[in-house]
């Protein structure tokens, strides 16, 4: 489909929505709208124009429609599958002036938010009221409307579910500049096609997500962590199925190799209670009573014991626990930093094939002969598995990651695992998930983007 | 060889509330936890015990529930525990606080070395272990950093004087404060506490001192006199300034040195 380009025409128009001050063009645009955190694409939208309101939104994007222009919405740019880049130009719409929280409504328990508050402050915001919001990303200074377009998971999933699960209505800017509600503060819906689950998770491309009410939970007060070293990963791995099975519902199983560990210690300069095993477990437990707590986790260790775990260790304080968490927000940033280039996988598997796709990584490692790292969430089946350029040349760095690619998707697809977990699919993963899902599934997705977008200007070529 | 550690139970957050009425600490409903200062002592304790093969005690002064803390010093290795404690122990000022646990050691056994951390993060004094030493005659050494060699008769030390450091090497029986970031406290072991759940912690009240004069005991014997307790005011003070890097770069330099910090 031809696109009309960006002229002083539409920058006018623009301007005359938000006022100079908050529209960019050229050199003025940051280099950070130019990417996200691993799609380094050098691709920068015509201009960003930083936005304060839904009518703004919904008058930028009838003018776009009209006018046949792309537009890229944005929040912080934190994504993984480059769903937030402008790879065809056009208007870059930023979410981050909208930034306020609008309304803590504690009869429904619900939270009223602009899309371009960042996690951290909700976070902070919800506990100071004695107030839980659970979906737990690492990536904490991502902003709310990212985390509900690619239904961020995070490190609670296990007990608490993921971003969806918490969104409870939105106000959304359709392609055409109209604008919608849909949810809303009601616990239930049965009211024909829930559009607002359509919404979430659907990386920019259906609508422009202005408003979002998020739903609340009491926060526990007692959260405990326990670490728990293995001789090996697959030793480790392999006692998640058997904690699931107890009944026992932590709100996070992570895992961990000794390698992860020595790095986020380098990143952060900062030293990790134990690093003399070569895997650990870390779970978490919450609650109201210490007793429940310890209930809890007391089963839970003696499970991992049985299991081979050379010891269970308890982290029970806030130091203690800040000083574990810190080391396990800081994997994918040291990693990193520990090579010049890499890419990432986030296929989720069925929790009881975990081990045996970690296993086929570290195979896949001596295959393809490249340097493989990964950590992520056991109890989930979320893995995060990183392929790290390190010296490779071009050529040969292209050919090894597809390679690898190729393989870990479709083992991926042969345990009924899916193409993401929680990243998202962006440009970066749509061959997978359309490999992964068949040309008839692929139909039905872009039928569905049709409904809402026929002149498909809402962040094309993303998804599907 | 015999090591004590001295180790105190303090409030598990340090969003402590203060009663404006009263000027207590609002405690109730407040987790607890062991002074994060005495994790880094009970574990230098527990490394030279697994160098040298030494005994390490724990030992606190505070409520019955204190035994908690001790139990946690278990899971990280501890081999024995004492606990003073004794209503009449109540309200004591740092200097009545040294006298009691001086006592106490007295009872239980000076060991050749004694280790406290620094300060307390309820207290916050950083007195309570050179003035024990003091009461038990004995040489001492506050902020160490650093453990340089243990052997049967001496340890040397790093220690932290502000604007110098120095090294000491000071022999048995002797006392040495240690600093946060001496080392990485180990967390406790669920196999320990398995191991330790049947062990007694012998408690040790007024009456089975050597002084049981309770006028140098608690509140009686604290010379120190609390008028009023109050969390310092938040400063909230802050200024944004924008423009380039290099304009941005030189507006700091000039406040900092205007605040005197450069």
């Amino acid at each position: 489909m031809d696109y009309k380009k960006v002229d002083s025409k539409d920058i006018e128009f623009l301007v005359s929505v938000a006022g100079k001050d908050k529209v960019f063009v050229g050199d003025q645009i940051h280099e950070t709208y130019s990417r996200d955190e691993i799609v380094h694409a050098g691709k920068y939208p015509d201009v960003v124009i930083e936005v304060e309101t839904t009518e703004e939104v919904s008058k930028i994007m009838k003018y776009a429609y009209d006018n046949n222009i792309i537009v890229t919405p944005r929040g912080q740019g934190t994504g993984l599958a480059g769903a937030a880049v402008a790879f065809q130009g056009g208007i870059m719409i930023s979410t981050v002036r909208m930034n306020k929280i609008l309304e803590l409504d504690d009869e429904n328990l619900t939270l009223t938010v602009e899309p371009g508050v960042l996690l951290m402050d909700i976070i902070k915001f919800v506990q100071s009221n004695d107030l839980f919001y659970p979906p737990d990303p690492g990536e904490k200074s991502a902003s709310i409307g990212g985390n509900i377009s690619t239904n961020a998971g995070g490190m609670k999933a296990v007990k608490y579910g993921v971003t969806r699960d918490y969104v409870r209505g939105l106000e959304v800017v359709l392609p055409d500049g109209r604008i919608i509600e849909v949810g809303g503060k009601n616990v239930k819906n049965s009211s024909g096609y829930s559009v607002k689950d359509l919404i979430v998770g659907s990386e920019g491309t259906l609508g422009f997500i202005t408003k979002a009410i998020l739903k609340l939970l009491p926060l526990p007060k007692i959260s405990h962590s326990l670490l728990v070293p293995f001789p090996d990963l697959a030793t480790a791995i392999e006692t998640v199925p058997k904690i699931i099975k107890s009944k026992s519902i932590p709100t996070a199983i992570e895992f961990m190799e000794r390698s992860a560990i020595v790095a986020a210690e380098e990143f952060l300069g900062k030293k990790f209670p134990d690093k003399s095993s070569d895997a650990y477990l870390l779970l978490t437990f919450d609650g109201n009573k210490k007793e429940e707590v310890e209930d809890a986790y007391e089963k839970v260790a003696h499970i991992c014991l049985e299991a081979g775990a050379f010891d269970v260790f308890i982290s029970n304080t806030q130091e203690r626990q800040e000083t574990i968490w810190k080391t396990r927000g800081a994997f994918l940033e040291a990693i990193k930093a520990s090579t010049s280039e890499l890419d990432e996988c986030d296929v989720v598997v069925p929790r009881n094939k975990v081990a045996e796709f970690i296993k086929f990584t570290n195979e896949l490692q001596k295959e393809v002969d490249i340097r493989i790292q990964s950590f992520g969430h056991a109890g989930d089946g979320n893995l995060h598995v990183y392929i790290l350029r390190d010296d490779l040349g071009e050529t040969e760095w292209k050919t090894k990651l597809h390679k690898a690619m190729d393989r870990m998707y479709d083992k991926a697809t042969e345990l009924h695992g899916l193409t993401s977990g929680e990243h998202g699919i962006g440009t970066e993963k749509k061959p997978y998930l359309a490999k992964a899902m068949g040309p008839e599934y692929m139909e039905l997705l872009r039928n569905i983007k049709a409904a809402f977008d026929p002149k498909n200007i809402l962040n094309p070529g993303k998804v599907c | 060889m015999e090591i004590l550690v001295c180790i105190k139970q303090v409030p598990g957050t340090s969003e402590v509330e203060v009663d404006p009425e009263t000027g207590v600490l609002k405690r109730e409903g407040i987790d607890s936890k062991m002074n994060p200062y005495d994790l880094y002592g009970v574990e230098t304790a527990i490394r030279i015990k697994e160098q040298t093969g030494a005994r390490v005690t724990v030992a606190s002064m505070g409520p019955p529930q204190a035994s908690e803390i001790l139990q946690e010093a278990f899971m990280m290795g501890a081999d024995e525990a004492a606990l003073f404690t004794d209503r009449k122990f109540a309200g004591a000022d740092v200097l009545a606080t040294s006298y009691t646990i001086a006592q106490g050691i007295k009872k239980v056994n000076i060991p050749d070395l004694i280790i406290c951390g620094k300060q307390t993060t309820d207290g916050d004094t950083a007195q309570v272990g050179p003035e024990l030493a003091e009461f038990l005659s004995i040489p001492h050494v506050a902020n160490v950093t650093k453990i340089i060699e243990v052997t049967d008769k001496a340890i040397t030390v790093e220690m932290d004087m502000g604007h110098s450091v120095e090294i000491v090497e000071m022999l048995y029986p002797c006392l040495i404060t240690v600093e946060k970031g001496i080392n990485v406290p180990r967390l406790p072991s669920f196999k320990l506490k398995l191991a330790t759940k049947n062990k007694k912690i012998p408690f040790y009240s007024l009456s089975d001192f050597e002084d049981k004069n309770e006028k140098n005991y608690g509140l009686n014997g604290s010379p120190t006199r609390v008028l009023r307790i109050f969390s310092p005011e938040a400063n909230s003070d802050r200024e944004t300034w924008t423009g380039s890097g290099e304009e941005l770069t030189g507006k700091l330099v000039k406040k900092l040195k205007e605040l005197k910090f450069a």
